[in-house]
């Protein structure tokens, strides 16, 4: 029972976060200076109509651009909730079909680096605790100094253009000519993969890497440890069957994060590597000044942020009978 | 390691000492009576000096905010030089030795020709030196906004230049598409990249304290309402609300006004984290028992908070800010990289990434990839710094 009534607060919780994130996005996507009616205009004079002011104060009224600011949030809101969630000028299409077209893949793409991600910096961050000061753990440590410094952009770029030596041709894009068909078209797609995935989940790895890595040092510490090993249990047992449970927790809690930060470097490197996911679409609708669909797209990777964070607190919860203690403690 | 130490203490005692021998001492224990004198920051810094990587870092970031200070000095080039001839020449050689004869740094001009694809390619022309001089007028510039001078560190000697003749350019670096030289564009534009995280995160360090200050200190319900705000900003990922509010900064407002714009908007963005941990930290302070005897002792809340409670976490911030600064550097980069940054006139290291954009560019000029050397140098040191100042946080361990 009151499992229950922890999920029912921290949906309930979960809730108010996206209530309060719509209003931030519908903020922030009115901040520009002048309104979609403003370039619409712009347009029209480009094109030689003559608009007067008559007909421009028309538009407004028509769009609904010369109402107060609660009016036309709620507004908003409501055909957010409804599926309406109003038409995107630049590609005149609805910003629910456009943000269809590539959520797919933004998710896949997601997907693929949040796994990727985890299976390379655990073994790693396991590798490195274990044979600390040694001279594979000094390479990961430096390799993982080095993917926190370099811009993501930059890593894909260099990366493309190692291709482009390599290869002949840059790997650009994500699917090959005439889509998904045969075997031979999928080895192609899965090539595309690669450097996005790379570049995208280098840093979130590095990260992950140094703090597993950290708590698993913590650990080995531990009397408990000393103890175990006394009594002559294996070293792997040791590490695979209590230490590993310590660092099930960073694991766990840093998911929230590890999507933010996954939404940072597929924005900036599916630009960059011309990807068919939300980040290029973002950019273009950001400065063709089309709010819907960049406020649709916010609003969208804020809320698969909200759901990782809340995913990831009910994982803890369940894995960790301490914090259900903690909750009803307080 | 602390047992030998104290047997070598212990061992005078025990043997008679020559005169040599007691001042050494003498001073060894003066050295210890230091040591257990000193206050918590001279603590830190002893530690910091001993982390080698840390003092490293320090000194390279020194080195580039000396540059960027006296970028306009250094560079051979003003930030509004351009030349079409020399437009992504590589860098140049510099030569010590014409026709077997030492006549100091020098460099040559170029033949240029063109290549199938119409490229320019620069071959040295070997028949006349140009020298490479010191304290060389040139453009002129304002060093910090004040002091004005045209008197650059090298530059080359024009002063025989045949008639109707290009300009001849030392460019370490090469040149960018506009033929402007790349190295004085770096030291022109790290005067952004390196200045805007730390105005960026000075600025988030003062909203930190205050609403994470209020919502320690306080609690109750502003704790909450604060709290549910900083969630809501954290569950933004960082790069697209950067993007979408460098969209909001109006177009064809002035370089200081966009730079202000920039710093403001990196840290709207980057305070929750940190207030959260100012918050963590009130929490667990405000209960030690000086604070309550501040409190009886009738000192206003303000005080307490800015005398009595901040110090004792002064350090740990420090650490906290240090490590922040590195994404700034990479927002910013990233940012001005996609064109919604910085703009021309101005410039900084991501824009002049932004000629990295095309691969064909890249595979002809790979010179131009050296903004990210900086890029990188920064991001590490400040990462370092960080890391060695987290160490020394905790002087007593």
């Amino acid at each position: 029972m009151d499992k229950l009534s922890y999920i029912a607060k921290r949906l309930l919780l979960a809730f108010f976060t996206l209530l309060m994130i719509s209003f931030v996005v519908f903020f922030v996507i009115q901040l520009p200076p002048g309104d979609f009616v403003d370039s619409m205009v712009t347009d029209m004079i480009a094109q030689g109509e003559t608009v007067t002011e008559a007909d421009i104060e028309n538009l407004r009224t028509m769009y609904g651009t010369n109402r107060p600011f609660m009016v036309q949030y709620v507004d908003w809101l409501k055909g957010i909730v409804t599926g309406d969630w109003g038409t995107s000028f630049y590609y005149n299409q609805s910003v629910l079909v456009k943000i269809g077209e590539t959520l797919g893949t933004t998710l896949l793409i997601s997907l693929v680096t949040l796994v990727v991600t985890y299976l390379i910096a655990i073994p790693i961050a396991i590798y490195s605790a274990k044979h600390q000061y040694q001279i594979g753990d000094y390479i990961f440590t430096f390799i993982g100094f080095v993917g926190l410094a370099v811009p993501h952009f930059l890593l894909a770029i260099l990366l493309m253009y190692l291709s482009y030596k390599w290869t002949g041709k840059p790997l650009m894009g994500l699917f090959p000519e005439g889509g998904i068909t045969d075997w031979a078209s999928f080895v192609e797609f899965l090539k595309r993969l690669i450097i996005p995935t790379i570049v995208i989940s280098l840093s979130g790895a590095c990260g992950l890497i140094r703090s597993i890595r950290a708590q698993m040092l913590d650990e080995q510490e531990k009397p408990y440890v000393l103890c175990t090993r006394a009594k002559g249990v294996s070293e792997q047992t040791i590490t695979f069957k209590y230490e590993m449970r310590a660092i099930l927790n960073p694991i766990v809690s840093g998911l929230g994060g590890m999507i933010s930060g996954i939404f940072n470097g597929s924005t900036i490197t599916a630009i960059v590597l011309m990807l068919p996911t939300q980040g290029p679409v973002l950019l273009k609708a950001l400065q063709s000044q089309d709010v819907y669909l960049s406020g649709g797209i916010l609003l969208i990777s804020a809320t698969l942020v909200v759901i990782g964070t809340l995913i990831s607190d009910l994982l803890l919860a369940v894995l960790d009978p301490r914090i259900k203690l903690l909750e009803e403690s307080k | 390691m602390s047992q030998e130490k104290q047997k070598k203490d212990l061992a005078p005692n025990d043997t008679l000492l020559n005169e040599k021998e007691l001042k050494k001492l003498e001073k060894k224990r003066a050295k210890q009576e230091k040591y257990y004198t000193s206050s918590q920051w001279q603590l830190m810094g002893r530690k910091l000096i001993r982390h080698k990587l840390a003092v490293i870092s320090f000194i390279l970031l020194t080195l580039l905010y000396i540059g960027a200070i006296f970028a306009g000095f250094i560079a051979p080039q003003g930030l509004e030089d351009f030349s079409a001839t020399y437009s992504n020449a590589p860098p140049s050689k510099i030569h010590f030795v014409h026709n077997g004869e030492f006549i100091g740094p020098f460099v040559y001009d170029y033949d240029i020709t063109y290549d199938k694809f119409q490229n320019k390619v620069y071959v040295e022309n070997k028949e006349k030196p140009y020298k490479i001089n010191f304290f060389v007028k040139g453009s002129s510039y304002k060093i910090l906004g004040i002091f004005k001078s045209d008197i650059h560190l090298f530059g080359v000697d024009n002063s025989d230049l045949p008639e109707g003749k290009d300009k001849v350019n030392v460019m370490l670096f090469g040149a960018d598409q506009l033929g402007r030289d790349l190295f004085s564009r770096i030291l022109i534009g790290s005067q952004v990249s390196l200045t805007v995280p730390l105005v960026g995160t000075f600025m988030s360090f003062i909203l930190a304290i205050i609403i994470g200050g209020i919502s320690g200190y306080y609690g109750g319900i502003v704790d909450t309402i604060i709290q549910r705000i900083i969630e809501v900003i954290s569950s933004f990922p960082t790069l697209p609300l950067w993007m979408a509010l460098s969209a909001a900064i109006p177009a064809g407002i002035s370089v200081t006004k966009v730079y202000i714009f920039i710093t403001i908007i990196m840290s709207l963005v980057s305070w929750p984290g940190l207030a959260r941990t100012v918050r963590s930290k009130f929490l667990s302070l405000k209960k030690e028992d000086y604070v309550l005897a501040a409190k009886l002792a009738g000192v206003s809340d303000f005080k307490i908070i800015i005398k009595h409670l901040v110090p004792g976490f002064m350090s740990y911030l420090i650490v906290n800010l240090t490590l922040g600064i590195p994404n700034m550097i990479l927002g910013e980069t990233s940012m001005s990289f996609l064109g919604l940054g910085m703009r021309a006139p101005a410039t900084s290291w991501g824009v002049l990434l932004q000629e990295c954009q095309s691969i064909s560019n890249i595979a002809n000029c790979p010179w131009k990839l050296i903004p990210v050397l900086f890029v990188g140098t920064a991001v590490l040191a400040f990462n370092f710094l960080g890391d060695g100042l987290r160490d020394a946080a905790d002087p007593y361990k």
